[in-house]
C-alpha cells in the first residue's frame, strides 16, 4: 500500500481504478516544418486520416450522449472533417509547414472567424480549438485532451480541473476527483460538492500513479491509499451504507436545542435551483447571477436577464432568494466586463468595482431582477460582491432603491468590510459572508494555489475572527440585521457549527451538502456551538482549530463526514 | 449547372444542430454541392458539406440560399437538400 496525503474537500470513501487527465496539447512550435524525407502528399494524408479518426472518436461518443450534449458533440465531429479548417491547412503544409502547426495555424483563423461573428458563432469558436487540440494529438500519438471517455466508471486524476471541465464531467462515469494541485476553494472543490462526488486536492505525487492503479479514497481525510487492502474494502462499504442516510434533508436547520438556522443553496440558474428546492433547500443563500452568463460576448438584455432570474424565483415561491450582483473578474471574466490585461486580477476591477469602469451595466440589471421579482413569489434579497467601505454600500443601496428593490445587502469578502460591518450594516439590509474569496484576501493566498492549501482554509483563526467580527458589527448596528455565510465553509459540517456558534444567521451550501449539515447540527445544542467556537477561535493554527472541534463532535466519525 | 433556392425553415437559422444535420446530408450526397444567400455571385458560394461556412454564412429563418451542384445525381440531390432546408430541424 502507498499513501498519499491531500486535503479532503468533499466527504465520502471509495476504492476505484484511475484515469489520468491527459496534460493540455502544447502549440506545435511556430515556424515548425515538415521533418526531412516527409512529402507534402504524405503529411497531408496523415492530417487527413487524424481528422477522420477525431471525426470518427467524438461521432462514437455523440451516439451514446443524449440531450444539449449529444448535439454539440455531433456538430464537434462534424467540424473536424470540415474542408474549412482542413483546406486552410493542406495549404500550409503545401509550403512545408508541418502538419501539427498547420492544422495549429488553421484553427486559430477559424476560430478567430467565427469569435468575430459574435454571437452564437463566438461561442462556437472554443469548439474549434478542441477539435484543432484533439488533431494534434492525433497526430502525435497521445491521448486527446480533456476527460478521458470510458465505459466503466473511474477515478479522475488531474493537475486541476476548469470549469469548463465541468460540462464533460459525466457524474454517472466519476467515481471521485484527486488532483495533484488546487487548493480547498479550488474549481474541483466546488464541482465535487455540487455533484456529490468525494475529492482530495493538493495530493502531491498522484499524478505518477499509472492508469488503471486500483486507489481507496477518503474524501474527509483527504487520504489516497494506492492497493488498499481488506479493511479499507470494509471502510469503503460502510461509507455506501451510510451515504444513503445523508441523501434526505428534512426541510428546517435547527441546533438540538431548536435555535433555527435556516439552510439555504447556492446556485447558479434555473436548473439548479430546481434540484436545490428537491433536496429541500430553504430559499436561496447565493445566485450566482454570472453562471447565467459565463459564455457570452456582450451584455444579455434586460428582457433576457430577467427571464433568467425569474426561472430561479419561481423554484421558490414564498421563500427567501438572495441574488449576488454580476462578480465578474478574476477567474470568472465576462468579456464586456473585464479588462484580462490587468497585472493582478483578484485584486482588479471585479465584482461591484466593473461599476466603476463600465456604468450601465449594473443599473440595467438591477432593472431586470426588478422586473422579474414583480413576476414572481419570491422574497427577493440583493446583494454586491466585493464591497470595501460603507461609503460603497451606501451608493449600491441607493442604486437599488431607485431601481424599486427593498432589500439591498453586501458581500463581505473583503478583509476591510468585516472590520467596519457596523458602519456598512448602517447603510444596507443584510450582509452575507463569501468565505472564498474573505480567506483568499485575509491570508493573501491566491485560492487556485495548490502550495498555498494549507493557508487557504477558512478554518484559520484569522478567518473565523473576521466572521465573529461581523456579527459583532450587527450586533452594535442594534437592527438585528443578518449576517449569513454564503462560502464552501458553510459546507463543511463541523465548520458549520463553528459557524453557528460565532452568531451566523443563515448557512448558504451546495445542495448536496444539506443534509449532512443538517444532520451535524442537530447533534448539538446553541452554547455547544458557542463553545466550539470559541475553541476553534483560541486554536494557534488552522489545523488544530480543525482537529480541536473534530474531537468534539463524535457524530462526524460515525457519518464518515 | 443546376441550382435550385430553397427558404430556412428552422427556427435557429442555418446553425447549431439544423447545421450539423444538413453539412452532414449535403457531405453524404455524392456530388460537391455550394450553397450561397440568394443575389450572391455564384463564384463566392461557400461549400456546403462544410458545417464552419454554413455557420460563417449566417442564414436566419426565412432566408433564401441558393444551393448549386453538377455530374451525375445533382438533379436529385440536391431536391433531397432543399428539402431538409424547409423542414424545421429544431421542432424534431
Amino acid at each position: 500500500m502507498q499513501n498519499f496525503q491531500g486535503v479532503g474537500v468533499s466527504p465520502g470513501r471509495i476504492i476505484g481504478t484511475i484515469r489520468q487527465m491527459p496534460k493540455p496539447i502544447s502549440e506545435p512550435p511556430a515556424g515548425e516544418q515538415l521533418p526531412a524525407g516527409v512529402t507534402a502528399e504524405d503529411a497531408t494524408a496523415a492530417l487527413k486520416a487524424a481528422s477522420q479518426a477525431v471525426h470518427d472518436e467524438l461521432k462514437a461518443r455523440a451516439a451514446h450522449a443524449t440531450g444539449d450534449g449529444k448535439a454539440v458533440l455531433e456538430a464537434t465531429a462534424l467540424m473536424a472533417k470540415d474542408t474549412m479548417l482542413i483546406k486552410g491547412a493542406a495549404k500550409l503544409v503545401a509550403r512545408g509547414v508541418s502538419s501539427e502547426r498547420a492544422i495549429w495555424e488553421s484553427g486559430s483563423s477559424v476560430s478567430e472567424m467565427l469569435h468575430n461573428l459574435g454571437g452564437y458563432m463566438a461561442e462556437r469558436a472554443t469548439d474549434v480549438l478542441d477539435v484543432r487540440a484533439r488533431i494534434v494529438a492525433e497526430l502525435r500519438g497521445v491521448p486527446a485532451p480533456g476527460i478521458p471517455a470510458s465505459s466503466t466508471p473511474f477515478v479522475l486524476v488531474a493537475e486541476d480541473l476548469a470549469p469548463a471541465d465541468t460540462a464533460t464531467l459525466d457524474p454517472n462515469k466519476v467515481l471521485a476527483l484527486i488532483t495533484a494541485g488546487g487548493g480547498p476553494q479550488s474549481h474541483t472543490a466546488i464541482i465535487a460538492r455540487s455533484l456529490g462526488l468525494p475529492a482530495v486536492v493538493a495530493a502531491v505525487g498522484v499524478d505518477e500513479l499509472p492508469d488503471g492503479t486500483e486507489v481507496y479514497v477518503d474524501g474527509a481525510a483527504g487520504t489516497i491509499t494506492a492497493e488498499p487492502d481488506e479493511s479499507l474494502r470494509a471502510a469503503a462499504e460502510a461509507w455506501a451504507a451510510t451515504a444513503s442516510l445523508l441523501a434526505e434533508f428534512s426541510g428546517t436547520g435547527a441546533t438540538a436545542d431548536g435555535h433555527l438556522v435556516p439552510l439555504l443553496a447556492n446556485v447558479g440558474g434555473g436548473k439548479d435551483a430546481e434540484a436545490a428546492a428537491k433536496l429541500g433547500a430553504q430559499g436561496v443563500g447565493l445566485f450566482r447571477t454570472e453562471f447565467c452568463f459565463l459564455e457570452r460576448d456582450t451584455e444579455p438584455t434586460v428582457e433576457e436577464q430577467a427571464a433568467a432570474y425569474k426561472s430561479v424565483f419561481d423554484a421558490f415561491p414564498g421563500k427567501k432568494v438572495v441574488l449576488r450582483t454580476l462578480d465578474a473578474g478574476a477567474d470568472k471574466p465576462l468579456p464586456f466586463l473585464t479588462d484580462s490585461t490587468e497585472p493582478n486580477p483578484a485584486l482588479g476591477v471585479r465584482g461591484y468595482r466593473t461599476d466603476f469602469t463600465t456604468p450601465g451595466v449594473l443599473d440595467r440589471q438591477l432593472e431586470a431582477i426588478a422586473q422579474a421579482e414583480k413576476q414572481s413569489e419570491a422574497d427577493v434579497w440583493v446583494m454586491a460582491p466585493m464591497i470595501s467601505t460603507a461609503e460603497e454600500a451606501a451608493r449600491f443601496a441607493s442604486m437599488c432603491a431607485d431601481a424599486g428593490i427593498k432589500t439591498p445587502g453586501v458581500m463581505v469578502e473583503v478583509p476591510s468590510a468585516a472590520l467596519t460591518a457596523e458602519a456598512i450594516l448602517r447603510e444596507v439590509g443584510f450582509a452575507s459572508l463569501g468565505t472564498n474569496d474573505l480567506t483568499q484576501y485575509a491570508m493573501a493566498a491566491d485560492r487556485q494555489l495548490g502550495p498555498l492549501a494549507a493557508l487557504n482554509t477558512p478554518w484559520q483563526p484569522a478567518v473565523l475572527r473576521l466572521v465573529g467580527l461581523t456579527v459583532e458589527g450587527s450586533r452594535a448596528e442594534g437592527h438585528n440585521k443578518p449576517v449569513g455565510v454564503c462560502g464552501e465553509a458553510a459546507a463543511d459540517p463541523a465548520l458549520a457549527v463553528v459557524l453557528t456558534g460565532l452568531g451566523v444567521s443563515t448557512l448558504s451550501m451546495t445542495a448536496r451538502s444539506l443534509a449532512a449539515v443538517a444532520a451535524v447540527l442537530k447533534t448539538v445544542t446553541l452554547a455547544e456551538a458557542q463553545d466550539l467556537a470559541k475553541l476553534a477561535l483560541s486554536a494557534p493554527s488552522a489545523t488544530e482549530a480543525r482537529a480541536w472541534v473534530r474531537e468534539k463532535l463524535p457524530v462526524l466519525a460515525e457519518l464518515g463526514l | 449547372m443546376p441550382e435550385r433556392t430553397a427558404t430556412i425553415a428552422s427556427r435557429s437559422g442555418l446553425h447549431a444542430r439544423p447545421a450539423a444535420l444538413f453539412a452532414e446530408a449535403a457531405g453524404n450526397a455524392g456530388v460537391d454541392v455550394t450553397i450561397s444567400m440568394q443575389g450572391e455571385p455564384a463564384e463566392e458560394a461557400l461549400d456546403a458539406a462544410s458545417i464552419l461556412s454554413l455557420m460563417t454564412l449566417g442564414a436566419a429563418k426565412g432566408d433564401v440560399v441558393v444551393l448549386r451542384a453538377d455530374g451525375d445525381g445533382a438533379d436529385q440531390a440536391l431536391d433531397s437538400l432543399v428539402a431538409l432546408l424547409e423542414t424545421d430541424l429544431d421542432a424534431e
